[in-house]
């Protein structure tokens, strides 16, 4: 995928956020990520780009298939990762967050893939660390690669991103993958809307460059994509909205709902989907959905990513 | 049902605050709607076979919509049933009831609003609208189910007879609320700050030994929700406001242009904690019946428009819970069918006028709830009442008609007597000289 040169475009040493890329670094990143798809597509998958290299997942909130991503796009790469999670640390004993990776950082490894539940843990650790660090979602803040690996579905399938409909529905309090995606979204000229009973909306959602509406039918009308969010077990219980009976009833996504948009909208998941909460496995399984091919795209982007930035500090570290 | 024959009540005075009306005028009702009504009502003809009701001397008003009854069905029977407490209306004059979710089960599911509304159906004279908990199980911890109750029928949402006091809570239950359109009714009585007490905090209570009930503990609640209110953008409703403060805190609200409004029982309007006497526990409501400072702060702001509605808070309760001591005893007092009788007190003594009046029994609260009703013009439901406003009469307790007796109005003389009340058109109330 790569031509070994660092591309004078992507300027980073680490991945924290959206927030941080330029236009043309969103492309960019995207770019590299359809030659990755390539190589995940073939028999022999292998590639010795990040050969001695050293990735650390370190998960502090379990997160099955997003760890399982990294690792599967380290691997690919040639790089050896280990994998690090809250439930086998030392974390539980009382070390603080910085401790832990200060002990990693000890252990020199080339690259640090951090899943925290604290907002502003990947920015934290990025000043500590040697070496570098992708967010791999910090909080309620960001998970820049599942905005990247959602607008790489969407522009495989739709040829663009620019003035399509993007409908971002559900928890959006909670979501660290709906402020990834309307930063992303809107950088590269989608019109962005959220649907959600205003509880599950931040203050201020008007003016973060979103249209805000409080029913599927309107929200959804001819959205060219249709993005269900999770809404947790433990926010369905009469905190947040009283039930899932009743959520279900107005901001789950079902057959008939999706009428509302074009009839060749995307449906979109980040997983892990709650079937009857906010999504109908007709939706879900449907010819319309494209929650398969994010997965795909997840591993791509993610290779594309540790490649970036991988090949950038080697540039750093030579000049 | 409607009346088979089309019907002309002639020779009124018709008040339809709806329309500013307050004067002579004439009634025609044909299937169960009002035709005409006004100084023209019967001039332009009536249809051949039409009964021609000669009504000189009384007064016609929009049937009166009582935004706060308490009844006992299902759970309590034997105080209320929706059937007892629709004929009691009926005799007050109330064609419109706002009930409780305050039963047992509590109305938190779309299957006891189906219920409600069903049994009302079959078994009532009078509308019955449900108003649903706006928590489960009125515990004030988890919101119900807003969205689903207000598509089965709830026309209100509340709180039992006490302050939320997650502050957290009710700011998400009234976001969520806002989402969906639906009004927020709440009392407004901390129950920490009210702790055991029983009456009005201060020197009558001293006297008789009682544990008092500050305004504070009214106020603090009711500020707090305005706040939230403001924040929220909810259309809030403060149910019984008791104390003048109370009323400043509303016009204060209103002036800033929130969406707010308030209801006063008629119980505040017109009796002050000196009518508990030696321990009457008729007299034990909530909030207290306040001294006679706030009783004429509260008309005051009934009359200036502060106060949007007034409410009978009918909550029968039976020698069980009445014939006690008076700490022990519930709070609540019958009121459906004292309400107009008792409203009509401040008519005559010359605080309210009689079109404002039946703003706030019939006019305002229809638009509050979102129901029919409210008003005489043409097309309109013909829910009406006709009263003779001047006639005197003596409440017995024993002629009451709600199963339970706990009036505060025993033996109390009135001026002003429902006549006749229709439904659509049909008589469901006549009065028997």
């Amino acid at each position: 995928m790569s031509d070994q040169h660092p591309s004078p475009s992507f300027a980073h040493r680490h991945l924290l956020g959206i927030s941080e890329l330029s236009e043309q670094e969103i492309v960019y990143l995207l770019d590299q990520a359809e030659k990755a798809v390539e190589i995940s597509r073939q028999n022999d998958k292998k590639r010795a780009t990040l050969r001695g290299r050293t990735q650390i997942n370190l998960f502090f909130e379990a997160s099955t298939r997003t760890q399982a991503s990294f690792e599967l796009a380290g691997k690919r790469l040639g790089a050896d990762v280990m994998n690090m999670s809250i439930g086998n640390s030392s974390v539980k004993k009382g070390e603080t967050l910085i401790d832990t990776a200060m002990t990693l950082n000890a252990m020199r490894p080339d690259i640090l893939i951090l899943r925290h539940q604290s907002a502003g843990a990947a920015a934290l650790l990025a000043q500590k660390v040697d070496c570098a660090l992708i967010n791999a979602g910090d909080g309620a803040h960001e998970h820049p690669t599942q905005a990247l690996l959602d607008a790489l579905t969407i522009r495989r399938a739709r040829g663009r991103i620019a003035r399509l409909v993007v409908a971002i529905c559900g928890d959006i309090l909670h979501s660290r993958v709906a402020r990834s995606n309307i930063l992303l979204l809107n950088a590269l000229g989608a019109r962005v809307r959220v649907v959600a009973p205003s509880t599950l909306l931040p203050a201020g959602i008007q003016d973060m460059g979103v249209e805000v509406f409080h029913s599927m039918a309107e929200g959804l009308h001819d959205a060219d994509v249709v993005m269900m969010l999770r809404l947790q077990r433990e926010r369905m219980d009469g905190g947040f909205v009283p039930t899932v009976r009743e959520y279900f009833r107005f901001f789950g996504l079902d057959s008939e709902t999706l009428k509302a948009a074009r009839p060749d909208a995307l449906v979109m998941h980040p997983g892990p989907m709650n079937r009857g909460v906010e999504i109908a496995s007709e939706v879900a399984d449907s010819p319309q959905s494209v929650i398969a091919e994010q997965v795909e795209m997840g591993v791509a982007v993610r290779m594309a990513v540790m490649e970036t930035l991988l090949l950038q500090q080697g540039v750093n570290a030579a000049s | 049902m409607t009346t088979a024959r089309p019907r002309l009540l002639q020779d009124l005075t018709v008040v339809d605050p709806s329309r500013g009306m307050n004067g002579p005028g004439d009634i025609l009702i044909i299937d169960g709607l009002i035709a005409a009504s006004g100084p023209d009502a019967g001039r332009n003809g009536v249809p051949d076979s039409t009964e021609i009701s000669n009504c000189r001397g009384l007064t016609a008003i929009p049937g009166l919509i009582d935004g706060r009854v308490f009844i006992g069905e299902p759970g309590l029977e034997y105080r209320e049933t929706i059937a007892s407490a629709s004929r009691a209306a009926a005799a007050g004059g109330v064609t419109s009831m706002i009930m409780m979710p305050d039963t047992e089960p509590v109305i938190d599911d779309i299957a006891l609003v189906e219920f409600v509304l069903k049994t009302a159906r079959d078994e009532a004279l009078v509308h019955v609208h449900p108003a649903a908990a706006l928590t489960k199980g009125l515990a004030g911890r988890d919101m119900a189910e807003i969205g689903l109750l207000r598509e089965a029928g709830a026309v209100a949402f509340t709180n039992g007879r006490k302050a939320i006091a997650d502050n957290l809570l009710l700011r998400r239950a009234m976001t969520y609320a806002r989402d969906f359109n639906a009004l927020v009714a709440l009392e407004t009585q901390d129950a920490h700050l009210a702790a055991h007490g029983v009456m009005n905090e201060g020197l009558y209570a001293s006297w008789l030994g009682l544990p008092g009930i500050p305004r504070e503990a009214e106020i603090i609640p009711l500020e707090r929700d305005l706040r939230l209110a403001a924040l929220t953008g909810v259309n809030y409703h403060a149910a019984k406001i008791s104390v003048a403060q109370s009323a400043d805190a509303i016009r204060a609200a209103k002036a800033h242009g929130h969406a707010v409004s308030c209801g006063v029982s008629i119980n505040h309007l017109t009796l002050n904690e000196n009518d508990i006497g030696a321990y009457r526990t008729f007299f034990r409501l909530s909030p207290p019946l306040r001294d006679e400072n706030d009783r004429r702060a509260m008309v005051r702001a009934l009359a200036d428009g502060t106060i949007d509605i007034i409410v009978s808070s009918h909550d029968p309760q039976d020698v069980d819970t009445k014939r006690l001591p008076f700490a022990d005893a519930a709070d609540g007092a019958v009121g459906l069918e004292t309400l107009l009788a008792s409203a009509l007190r401040l008519y005559h003594s010359g605080d309210v006028s009689l079109p404002r009046l039946v703003e706030a029994l019939s006019t305002r609260p229809a638009q509050l709830f979102g129901l029919e009703g409210g008003t005489l013009k043409a097309g309109a439901p013909a829910d009406i009442v006709l009263v003779d406003i001047d006639m005197p009469w003596i409440l017995r307790k024993d002629a009451l008609v709600s199963r339970s007796k706990n009036t505060a109005f025993e033996d109390a003389r009135f001026s002003g007597k429902v006549i006749e009340t229709m439904i659509a058109g049909r008589t469901i109330f006549a009065h028997t000289p």
